[in-house]
Protein backbone atom coordinates (compact mmCIF):
# COMPACT_ATOMS: atom_id res chain seq x y z
CA UNK A 1 0.00 0.00 0.00
CA UNK A 2 1.41 3.50 -0.79
CA UNK A 3 -0.46 5.40 2.00
CA UNK A 4 -3.44 5.60 3.47
CA UNK A 5 -4.77 8.00 6.51
CA UNK A 6 -7.74 8.22 9.17
CA UNK A 7 -9.51 11.19 8.22
CA UNK A 8 -11.87 10.62 11.54
CA UNK A 9 -12.76 7.61 13.90
CA UNK A 10 -13.85 4.62 11.61
CA UNK A 11 -13.43 6.78 8.08
CA UNK A 12 -10.32 5.65 6.61
CA UNK A 13 -8.78 6.64 2.99
CA UNK A 14 -6.46 4.44 0.93
CA UNK A 15 -4.34 6.24 -1.83
CA UNK A 16 -4.52 3.91 -4.86
CA UNK A 17 -1.35 2.56 -6.24
CA UNK A 18 0.14 4.54 -9.32
CA UNK A 19 -1.21 1.12 -11.87
CA UNK A 20 -4.05 -1.04 -10.56
CA UNK A 21 -4.03 -4.56 -12.54
CA UNK A 22 -4.78 -8.06 -11.66
CA UNK A 23 -1.08 -8.39 -10.83
CA UNK A 24 -1.25 -5.26 -8.04
CA UNK A 25 -4.95 -6.38 -6.96
CA UNK A 26 -4.26 -8.77 -4.55
CA UNK A 27 -2.11 -7.19 -2.43
CA UNK A 28 -4.49 -3.88 -2.51
CA UNK A 29 -6.79 -6.36 -1.45
CA UNK A 30 -5.22 -7.79 1.72
CA UNK A 31 -3.34 -4.67 3.24
CA UNK A 32 -7.19 -2.71 2.76
CA UNK A 33 -8.99 -5.48 4.35
CA UNK A 34 -6.06 -5.56 7.31
CA UNK A 35 -6.57 -2.05 7.71
CA UNK A 36 -10.69 -2.57 7.76
CA UNK A 37 -9.94 -5.00 10.14
CA UNK A 38 -7.29 -2.66 12.60
CA UNK A 39 -9.42 0.79 11.98
CA UNK A 40 -12.87 -0.60 12.57
CA UNK A 41 -13.50 1.46 9.52
CA UNK A 42 -17.35 2.21 8.97
CA UNK A 43 -16.48 4.48 5.71
CA UNK A 44 -13.72 3.39 3.31
CA UNK A 45 -12.14 5.76 0.65
CA UNK A 46 -10.48 5.14 -2.31
CA UNK A 47 -8.14 8.32 -3.41
CA UNK A 48 -7.31 7.68 -6.73
CA UNK A 49 -4.71 11.04 -7.18
CA UNK A 50 -2.00 8.51 -7.79
CA UNK A 51 -3.76 6.49 -10.06
CA UNK A 52 -3.07 6.50 -13.82
CA UNK A 53 -4.10 2.79 -15.01
CA UNK A 54 -6.57 0.62 -13.52
CA UNK A 55 -8.55 -1.98 -15.40
CA UNK A 56 -11.05 -4.50 -14.23
CA UNK A 57 -9.20 -6.34 -11.68
CA UNK A 58 -9.27 -2.97 -9.71
CA UNK A 59 -13.34 -2.89 -10.16
CA UNK A 60 -13.06 -6.58 -8.75
CA UNK A 61 -11.41 -5.01 -5.73
CA UNK A 62 -13.65 -2.18 -5.02
CA UNK A 63 -17.11 -3.99 -5.55
CA UNK A 64 -15.64 -6.74 -3.07
CA UNK A 65 -14.92 -4.28 -0.59
CA UNK A 66 -18.39 -2.27 -1.21
CA UNK A 67 -19.98 -5.90 -0.84
CA UNK A 68 -18.08 -6.58 2.93
CA UNK A 69 -18.33 -3.01 4.00
CA UNK A 70 -22.10 -3.14 2.74
CA UNK A 71 -22.81 -5.92 5.81
CA UNK A 72 -21.88 -4.72 8.62
CA UNK A 73 -23.42 -1.56 7.41
CA UNK A 74 -20.56 0.81 6.57
CA UNK A 75 -20.12 2.44 3.44
CA UNK A 76 -17.85 2.78 0.31
CA UNK A 77 -16.91 6.20 -1.77
CA UNK A 78 -13.88 7.66 -4.07
CA UNK A 79 -12.37 10.87 -4.52
CA UNK A 80 -10.08 12.66 -6.82
CA UNK A 81 -10.83 10.59 -10.44
CA UNK A 82 -9.33 11.68 -13.15
CA UNK A 83 -10.52 11.38 -16.66
CA UNK A 84 -9.18 8.51 -17.22
CA UNK A 85 -10.28 6.91 -14.12
CA UNK A 86 -13.77 8.42 -14.59
CA UNK A 87 -14.15 6.47 -17.93
CA UNK A 88 -13.62 3.49 -16.51
CA UNK A 89 -16.18 4.03 -14.07
CA UNK A 90 -18.87 4.65 -16.30
CA UNK A 91 -17.83 2.01 -18.59
CA UNK A 92 -17.75 -0.82 -15.60
CA UNK A 93 -21.11 1.06 -13.78
CA UNK A 94 -19.06 1.52 -10.46
CA UNK A 95 -20.26 5.19 -10.01
CA UNK A 96 -24.03 3.85 -9.73
CA UNK A 97 -22.73 1.82 -7.15
CA UNK A 98 -20.54 3.81 -4.99
CA UNK A 99 -20.15 7.67 -4.08
CA UNK A 100 -17.68 9.70 -6.04
CA UNK A 101 -17.07 12.68 -3.76
CA UNK A 102 -16.52 16.08 -5.70
CA UNK A 103 -12.96 17.46 -6.32
CA UNK B 1 2.84 5.10 -48.41
CA UNK B 2 0.90 3.75 -45.45
CA UNK B 3 2.93 2.77 -42.20
CA UNK B 4 3.16 -0.95 -42.09
CA UNK B 5 5.27 -2.26 -38.91
CA UNK B 6 4.36 -5.48 -36.90
CA UNK B 7 5.95 -7.29 -34.12
CA UNK B 8 5.38 -10.55 -31.76
CA UNK B 9 5.85 -10.76 -28.07
CA UNK B 10 6.01 -14.36 -26.02
CA UNK B 11 6.04 -14.30 -22.20
CA UNK B 12 5.37 -16.71 -19.30
CA UNK B 13 2.05 -16.53 -17.98
CA UNK B 14 3.19 -14.73 -14.90
CA UNK B 15 1.28 -11.53 -13.16
CA UNK B 16 4.12 -9.47 -13.22
CA UNK B 17 4.11 -9.86 -17.36
CA UNK B 18 0.58 -8.10 -17.50
CA UNK B 19 2.40 -4.46 -17.28
CA UNK B 20 4.68 -5.82 -19.46
CA UNK B 21 2.50 -6.15 -22.17
CA UNK B 22 0.58 -3.25 -21.99
CA UNK B 23 3.51 -1.06 -21.93
CA UNK B 24 4.98 -2.97 -24.95
CA UNK B 25 2.61 -2.56 -26.55
CA UNK B 26 1.37 1.12 -25.90
CA UNK B 27 5.48 1.92 -26.94
CA UNK B 28 4.75 0.22 -30.12
CA UNK B 29 2.24 1.82 -30.88
CA UNK B 30 3.35 5.46 -30.43
CA UNK B 31 4.93 5.96 -33.07
CA UNK B 32 1.79 6.19 -35.11
CA UNK B 33 1.14 9.69 -32.72
CA UNK B 34 -2.26 8.23 -31.01
CA UNK B 35 -3.79 10.55 -28.49
CA UNK B 36 -3.40 9.56 -24.71
CA UNK B 37 -6.92 8.87 -24.51
CA UNK B 38 -5.86 6.22 -27.50
CA UNK B 39 -2.99 5.21 -25.96
CA UNK B 40 -4.99 4.40 -22.67
CA UNK B 41 -8.09 2.45 -24.50
CA UNK B 42 -5.57 -0.22 -25.66
CA UNK B 43 -3.56 -0.53 -22.53
CA UNK B 44 -6.42 -1.41 -20.87
CA UNK B 45 -7.76 -3.96 -23.38
CA UNK B 46 -4.50 -5.54 -23.47
CA UNK B 47 -4.45 -5.95 -19.67
CA UNK B 48 -8.27 -7.38 -19.94
CA UNK B 49 -6.98 -9.90 -22.67
CA UNK B 50 -3.60 -11.03 -20.97
CA UNK B 51 -4.82 -10.97 -17.77
CA UNK B 52 -7.50 -13.80 -18.56
CA UNK B 53 -5.20 -15.80 -20.64
CA UNK B 54 -2.54 -15.65 -18.00
CA UNK B 55 -6.33 -16.30 -15.21
CA UNK B 56 -8.27 -18.66 -17.24
CA UNK B 57 -5.69 -19.99 -19.86
CA UNK B 58 -3.19 -21.75 -17.71
CA UNK B 59 -2.25 -23.13 -14.36
CA UNK B 60 0.81 -23.05 -14.98
CA UNK B 61 2.88 -20.24 -15.17
CA UNK B 62 6.18 -21.34 -17.26
CA UNK B 63 3.22 -21.73 -19.90
CA UNK B 64 3.29 -18.76 -22.86
CA UNK B 65 1.07 -16.01 -23.93
CA UNK B 66 1.89 -14.25 -27.14
CA UNK B 67 0.93 -11.19 -28.19
CA UNK B 68 1.42 -9.85 -31.57
CA UNK B 69 0.93 -6.25 -32.43
CA UNK B 70 0.20 -4.75 -36.35
CA UNK B 71 0.24 -1.33 -37.50
CA UNK B 72 -1.39 -0.49 -41.35
CA UNK B 73 -1.85 3.08 -41.66
CA UNK B 74 -4.57 4.24 -38.70
CA UNK B 75 -5.02 0.51 -38.00
CA UNK B 76 -4.10 -1.08 -34.95
CA UNK B 77 -4.51 -4.84 -34.86
CA UNK B 78 -3.68 -6.53 -31.55
CA UNK B 79 -3.81 -10.76 -30.90
CA UNK B 80 -3.73 -11.63 -27.70
CA UNK B 81 -3.02 -16.06 -27.63
CA UNK B 82 -2.85 -18.70 -25.65
CA UNK B 83 -2.86 -22.06 -25.62
CA UNK B 84 -4.39 -23.18 -22.78
CA UNK B 85 -7.95 -24.28 -21.69
CA UNK B 86 -10.10 -22.59 -23.90
CA UNK B 87 -13.74 -21.58 -23.27
CA UNK B 88 -16.16 -23.70 -24.02
CA UNK B 89 -18.81 -20.86 -24.40
CA UNK B 90 -17.10 -17.86 -25.62
CA UNK B 91 -21.03 -15.71 -26.06
CA UNK B 92 -21.99 -16.43 -22.63
CA UNK B 93 -18.31 -15.82 -20.80
CA UNK B 94 -18.27 -12.15 -22.65
CA UNK B 95 -21.36 -11.25 -20.81
CA UNK B 96 -20.69 -8.43 -18.84
CA UNK B 97 -20.56 -9.25 -14.84
CA UNK B 98 -20.05 -13.35 -15.96
CA UNK B 99 -16.92 -15.19 -14.24
CA UNK B 100 -15.94 -18.28 -13.56
CA UNK B 101 -13.50 -17.05 -10.65
CA UNK B 102 -15.84 -15.30 -7.95
CA UNK B 103 -13.17 -16.35 -5.52
CA UNK B 104 -10.73 -14.37 -6.58
CA UNK B 105 -13.33 -11.14 -6.80
CA UNK B 106 -13.12 -10.92 -10.48
CA UNK B 107 -15.53 -8.25 -11.62
CA UNK B 108 -16.79 -10.77 -14.89
CA UNK B 109 -15.96 -7.02 -17.04
CA UNK B 110 -12.72 -8.10 -18.87
CA UNK B 111 -14.72 -8.86 -22.10
CA UNK B 112 -17.00 -6.09 -21.89
CA UNK B 113 -13.96 -3.34 -20.66
CA UNK B 114 -12.13 -5.07 -24.62
CA UNK B 115 -15.55 -4.75 -26.16
CA UNK B 116 -15.67 -0.39 -24.49
CA UNK B 117 -12.30 0.46 -25.77
CA UNK B 118 -11.70 -1.30 -28.66
CA UNK B 119 -13.75 -1.07 -32.05
CA UNK B 120 -14.00 -4.45 -33.02
CA UNK B 121 -13.07 -7.77 -30.28
CA UNK B 122 -13.19 -10.56 -32.07
CA UNK B 123 -12.30 -14.11 -29.64
CA UNK B 124 -11.78 -17.55 -30.88
CA UNK B 125 -11.53 -20.33 -28.38
CA UNK B 126 -12.23 -24.00 -27.99
CA UNK B 127 -11.77 -26.25 -24.68
CA UNK B 128 -8.49 -27.80 -25.00
CA UNK B 129 -7.74 -25.58 -28.06
CA UNK B 130 -6.52 -21.88 -25.79
CA UNK B 131 -8.15 -18.58 -26.62
CA UNK B 132 -7.14 -15.90 -29.14
CA UNK B 133 -8.49 -12.86 -28.71
CA UNK B 134 -8.18 -10.53 -31.77
CA UNK B 135 -8.87 -6.72 -31.19
CA UNK B 136 -8.97 -3.38 -33.62
CA UNK B 137 -8.96 -0.26 -33.10
CA UNK B 138 -8.87 3.19 -35.76
CA UNK B 139 -6.46 5.66 -34.28
CA UNK B 140 -6.28 9.10 -34.89
CA UNK B 141 -9.89 8.19 -36.26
Amino acid sequence: MENYYEREKGSLTVVMPREIDHHQANQLRVETDMLIEAYHVRHLVFDFSQTEFMDSSGIGVIIGRCKNLGYQGGEVSAKNLNGRIQKIFLVSGLQKIIKVEEN
Amino acid sequence: MQNKNQMKLEFDARSVNEAFARMAVAAFIAEENPTLDEISDIKTAVSEAVTNAIIHGYDDPEQKVEVTCKIEGRNVEIVVEDKGKGIADVKTAMEPFYTTKPELERSGMGFAFMEAFMDEVQVVSAPGQGTKVMMRKKIGA
